[in-house]
C-alpha cells in the first residue's frame, strides 16, 4: 500500500537540490522538485494501491505571485499518481471545500461509475465528504486527472498520472520525467468567463491593427488590407487563435513559471523519457527542445511506432511521450510556446543544477487563413479532388444522436480516395501522403489537405456563425502557425500504433457531429445545440463498432475528448491507426475515428477547452 | 413507483431542473453536468462626452446595457443631451426585449419614453441590432408614438484598431420621421444626422478616454424650430469623453 500525500514534510525530505527559487516555493509538488526517475517495479503487496487526495481552496504562492487556487494535497499540479497495470487502485478523494468537486481520470478505461463526471457518472463529491474510487487498471501509459466540476480545473485541480506496464516497456531509457504544462491566471475563472461573454476578444492583444497595414515582413500593405477586409466581411478575426491568452495567463511547466525554471538532470549519453501532458484549461502549446530531436513513442498514453521530430503542437488534454538523447555536457531549453505566441513556459534539461540554455524568442503570431474559414477555393484545388461526385454533401447530421445514423457509406463517407476504416491500404497510402517530404516543402498552401466533403444546407441555426463549406482532411497538416517552420513538425499522419491489436470489424454505422459555435456571443455547441438544448444522449449500441465523423465548422481548433473508450484516429494507417482519447480538429477539418462501443454506461464527450465545455460544447454518450 | 413520484415531484418543483437532466439521461435527482449557461449582464457607456463649439457647448450621454442568457436578453438604452449647467434638453430611455434570430442579429421590441423635450412622449419600439458584414455595428429601430407618429433611427459604428490600444471610431446616426409631430417641433422626413470621428485610448479593455469631432445637422421642421429658439441648426463640435463598460 502506498499513500501519496504531498505534505510539506514529505517533499522537504525529498528535495534533491533544485534551484533556490523552486526550493522556496512550497506549493510545487514533490515530484516536480525531486526530479526523480519514475521507472519503478510494482510494490510487492497484493492489496490495491491506495491514494488519499484532498482538494482544498486556499491562497498560495504560484506563478511568481500569490493567488487563490484549488489544490490537490496542497500543490498545483497535484501529486504524481503511479499506478500499475493489472492491479486495482483505490482513490479516496476528500472534498475539503465549500463547493461540490470531482476527479476524472483522463484517458483511463474504467467502469463508468468511477469516471468522475458529476451528473453523468455520479453525483459529484459534496463538501466535506470523501468519495472512494476503486477500479482495476487495465492499461498503461501517461495520463492525467482533473476536476470535472465547473471551472475548477483552471484553479489548479489537476495532476499527472503514470501507469507502469505489466510487460517491459518497448523502448529503453535511463531517466523518466513528467512535463506537465498548464495555464494559470490570478483572475477568478468566473471573471474570465464573464469577460469572454461580454467581449469575446477581451484577452486578444494581437489583433489586426492599422500599424500592420503598413506592411510587415511577410505581407505587403495591400495584402494585409485585403486580408483584413476579407475577415471583416465574414465578421470574424484572423487573429482569433486562443480565447484566453498570455495577457492574463502565466504558463507553467510542472507548476513552475519560466523564472522558476523546472530542471531535469541528465548525464550525457543517457536516454531520457519526457512525458508531455497538456494539462491546461485553454492553451495549445508548441513544444520543442532546440538542438535536440525528439522521438515520439506514445500519443495519449498509447505506444506508437517511434517517430523522430523537432517540434509538436498539442491541444488541451493531449499527451506525447518522447525520448531525447543529449550527448553533450550542456543544457537544453524545453520551450513550450502558446499557439498564439502570446506567452510561453520553459524549463531546462541540464547536467547540473543551475545550468541554463538560451530561451528562444517568441515567434511571430500566426494568422488564420481562408482554408480555416472553410471557404470554397475550388479554383485552387487539384483537379479531381473537388469533383462533386467524389465529394458527397453531408446533410444527414446526427442531432440528438438518436436516429443519427447515416447508413454506412463505404468509400465515400470519409475522405475522398481514402476508404474508411481499415483495409484499403493501396488507396490510402497514396492519397494520404501526397508527398512523402511534404513536411519539408513549406510554401504555404502547398501542404493544405484535400477537400473531402462539402457542407449540407443545415447551417445549425443562429447559435452558429459559420460552416465549413468545404471540409478538408487536415491530418497531414502541421499545426497552426508551424507550416513554414524550417524543421520537422509532428503531424497526425505520423502516428502509427505499435501493437497489433486492431479491431478488424468494419464500422456498422457512422455518426456525424459538427463542432459549432458563436465566438462573438461566446456560445459553443455541437450541431448548433448547446448541451442544455439537446433532448438526450448520443446512443451507442453496446458491442458495436462505429465511425464517429466530426466536422469543425468553427474558426478555432478544438480538442475533442471521449470518455471511457478509445477513438481510433483514421489517419490512413490501416490496422495501425493510433488510439486517442483527445483528438484535435483544425478549423474546417473533417476527421473520423473508429470506436468499439465496449464500455456500457454514460460517458462525457466534449471539447476540452474548459470555457467551451462550460458554454455547452458537451454531450453525453450512452452505451447500452 | 418511487421513481415516478420523484419525477412528478421534480416536475412540480421546477420544470427547468427536470429539463436539465434530459441531455445526460441521468436520474432526475442528479445534478446536471452543466446547467444552461447563466445570465450575464453588461453596461456599455458608448458616448459620455462634452462637446465644445463656437455656437454652443453640449454634453451627451449614450449608455446601454443588457441582462440575460445567450439568445434572449433584456436591454436598456438611454441617451440625452444638454448644455452645461442646464437640465437635459433631450432625454430618453428604452426598455427592450431582445432575441437572437440570426448569428449576428437580434430583433428588439419594447418601449421608449422621452422625458424631454416636453410634452413627454411614449413610443413602441421595434428594432434590429447586430453586426453587418465588414464589422459595422448596426442599431436601428422604428418608433410608434402614443400619437401614432412613426419615426426611425439608425446608428452605425466601426472600430478601426490603430494599435492594440488606440482605436479610431467613425460613427453615423440618422433620425427620420414618417409624419409631422409639431408639438415637439418635428416634421416628416430626415430630421437630423450626426457624423462623428472619435479616437480613444484603452487604458484597459473597459475604460477608454477619447477625443473627437462631431458634425450634427438638422433638417426640415427640426431645423426651423431650432432657429426659432435661437439655436444652431448645424454644429461642429470638438468632443472629449470616455467610453467604458463593465
Amino acid at each position: 500500500m502506498k499513500i501519496a500525500d504531498g505534505s510539506r514534510r514529505r517533499f522537504l525530505k525529498s528535495a534533491a537540490g533544485v534551484s533556490a527559487l523552486t526550493m522556496l516555493n512550497a506549493f510545487v509538488p514533490a515530484w516536480a522538485r525531486s526530479m526523480q526517475v519514475l521507472k519503478q517495479s510494482a510494490p510487492e503487496a497484493v492489496d490495491p494501491i491506495e491514494f488519499n487526495l484532498a482538494i482544498r481552496a486556499h491562497q498560495m504562492d504560484i506563478a511568481g505571485g500569490s493567488g487563490h487556487g484549488m489544490s490537490i494535497n496542497n500543490t498545483i499540479p497535484g501529486p504524481l499518481l503511479e499506478w500499475y497495470e493489472g492491479r486495482d487502485v483505490v482513490l479516496n478523494v476528500q472534498n475539503a471545500m465549500a463547493n461540490d468537486t470531482s476527479i476524472h481520470w483522463h484517458g483511463i478505461l474504467l467502469p463508468f461509475e468511477m469516471d468522475g463526471v458529476p451528473g453523468v457518472s455520479f453525483r459529484g463529491i459534496k463538501p466535506q465528504t470523501t468519495f472512494q474510487y476503486r477500479f482495476p487498471v487495465v492499461q498503461s501509459g501517461t495520463y492525467w486527472y482533473h476536476s470535472h466540476s465547473g471551472l475548477q480545473e483552471q484553479s489548479g485541480v489537476y495532476g499527472p498520472l503514470v501507469v507502469h506496464p505489466k510487460d517491459p516497456e518497448p523502448v529503453s531509457y535511463d531517466r523518466d520525467y513528467v512535463v506537465m504544462l498548464s495555464d494559470w491566471t490570478f483572475e477568478d475563472p468566473h471573471r474570465v468567463m464573464a469577460n469572454l461573454k461580454k467581449m469575446s476578444d477581451y484577452y486578444n492583444y494581437q489583433q489586426f491593427s492599422l500599424t500592420e497595414l503598413y506592411g510587415t515582413n511577410d505581407m505587403s500593405p495591400a495584402e494585409a488590407f485585403k486580408t483584413k477586409l476579407a475577415w471583416d466581411r465574414m465578421r470574424m478575426m484572423a487573429t482569433d487563435i486562443l480565447d484566453v491568452t498570455g495577457s492574463t495567463y502565466t504558463y507553467l511547466m510542472n507548476g513552475l513559471h519560466p523564472a522558476g525554471n523546472w530542471t531535469g538532470l541528465f548525464k550525457p549519453g543517457e536516454r531520457i523519457r519526457l512525458r508531455f501532458i497538456n494539462g491546461s484549461a485553454m492553451s495549445y502549446f508548441n513544444v520543442r527542445i532546440p538542438g535536440l530531436p525528439m522521438t515520439v513513442i506514445a500519443a495519449d498514453g498509447q505506444n506508437v511506432q517511434p517517430v523522430e521530430t523537432d517540434e509538436f503542437q498539442f491541444g488541451v488534454a493531449e499527451i506525447y511521450d518522447v525520448i531525447v538523447e543529449p550527448t553533450a555536457d550542456s543544457a537544453y531549453t524545453i520551450m513550450a510556446e502558446a499557439m498564439d505566441r502570446s506567452g510561453y513556459t520553459a524549463g531546462t534539461l541540464a547536467t547540473r543544477v543551475g545550468q541554463t540554455a538560451e530561451i528562444p524568442a517568441l515567434r511571430k503570431r500566426p494568422l488564420l487563413t481562408m482554408v480555416d474559414m472553410g471557404m470554397d477555393m475550388s479554383a485552387m484545388e487539384m483537379p479531381g479532388l473537388s469533383m462533386p461526385e467524389q465529394v458527397p454533401t453531408h446533410d444527414t447530421e446526427v442531432h440528438a444522436g438518436h436516429q443519427g445514423m447515416s447508413p454506412p457509406q463505404s468509400g465515400t463517407s470519409n475522405r475522398a480516395g481514402r476508404t474508411p476504416a481499415s483495409m484499403n491500404h493501396a488507396a490510402m497510402g497514396h492519397s494520404i501522403e501526397p508527398d512523402a517530404h511534404a513536411g519539408h516543402d513549406m510554401t504555404g498552401m502547398q501542404n493544405v489537405g484535400p477537400v473531402v466533403a462539402r457542407h449540407g444546407p443545415d447551417h445549425h441555426g443562429p447559435g452558429n456563425i459559420s460552416v465549413a463549406t468545404v471540409q478538408r482532411d487536415r491530418l497531414n497538416e502541421r499545426g497552426l502557425g508551424l507550416a513554414d517552420v524550417e524543421h520537422r513538425v509532428l503531424v497526425y499522419t505520423d502516428l502509427k500504433r505499435l501493437a497489433d491489436d486492431f479491431d478488424q470489424r468494419s464500422p456498422s454505422r457512422e455518426i456525424e457531429l459538427h463542432l459549432t459555435g458563436h465566438m462573438e456571443r461566446y456560445m459553443w455547441s455541437f450541431d448548433g445545440k448547446q448541451f442544455h438544448e439537446v433532448d438526450g444522449p448520443i446512443e451507442f449500441n453496446h458491442g458495436e463498432r462505429l465511425r464517429l465523423t466530426m466536422v469543425n465548422d468553427t474558426m478555432m481548433n478544438h480538442p475533442i475528448h471521449l470518455h471511457g473508450m478509445w477513438m481510433e484516429l483514421e489517419n490512413g494507417h490501416g490496422a495501425h491507426i493510433p488510439r486517442k482519447h483527445t483528438i484535435n480538429l483544425m478549423p474546417a477539418a473533417r476527421t473520423s475515428a473508429l470506436i468499439s462501443a465496449d464500455a456500457p454506461g454514460r460517458w462525457a464527450f466534449h471539447c476540452h477547452l474548459l470555457y467551451h465545455m462550460d458554454m455547452g460544447m458537451f454531450r453525453v454518450v450512452r452505451v447500452s | 413507483m418511487k421513481r415516478k413520484q420523484l419525477v412528478l415531484f421534480a416536475l412540480c418543483v421546477s420544470s427547468t431542473s427536470v429539463y436539465a437532466h434530459e441531455p445526460a439521461g441521468t436520474p432526475p435527482d442528479w445534478p446536471a453536468p452543466m446547467g444552461e449557461p447563466i445570465a450575464y449582464w453588461k453596461v456599455l457607456g458608448d458616448r459620455v462626452e462634452a462637446g465644445f463649439a463656437d455656437e454652443l457647448d453640449t454634453y451627451v450621454w449614450d449608455v446601454q446595457g443588457w441582462y440575460g442568457r445567450d439568445r434572449n436578453r433584456l436591454w436598456f438604452k438611454t441617451e440625452g443631451e444638454s448644455e452645461p449647467g442646464a437640465s437635459p434638453k433631450d432625454a430618453e430611455l428604452q426598455l427592450l426585449f431582445s432575441r437572437m434570430f440570426a448569428p449576428f442579429w437580434d430583433w428588439q421590441v419594447g418601449v421608449r419614453h422621452d422625458f424631454e423635450p416636453h410634452p413627454e412622449r411614449s413610443h413602441l419600439v421595434l428594432g434590429a441590432q447586430g453586426v453587418v458584414p465588414y464589422e459595422f455595428e448596426w442599431d436601428s429601430a422604428v418608433f410608434v408614438s402614443e400619437q401614432g407618429d412613426v419615426s426611425a433611427r439608425v446608428e452605425v459604428e466601426y472600430d478601426l484598431n490603430i494599435t492594440q490600444r488606440w482605436v479610431l471610431q467613425p460613427r453615423f446616426e440618422l433620425n427620420a420621421a414618417f409624419s409631422d409631430d409639431p408639438t415637439v417641433g418635428r416634421g416628416s422626413g430626415v430630421n437630423s444626422t450626426e457624423l462623428g470621428l472619435r479616437l480613444r485610448y484603452h487604458l484597459r479593455r473597459e475604460v477608454a478616454p477619447y477625443i473627437g469631432v462631431a458634425w450634427a445637422q438638422l433638417y426640415g421642421d427640426s431645423k426651423d424650430s431650432a432657429r426659432e429658439e435661437g439655436e444652431p441648426s448645424a454644429l461642429t463640435s470638438f468632443v472629449l469623453g470616455v467610453s467604458f463598460w463593465f
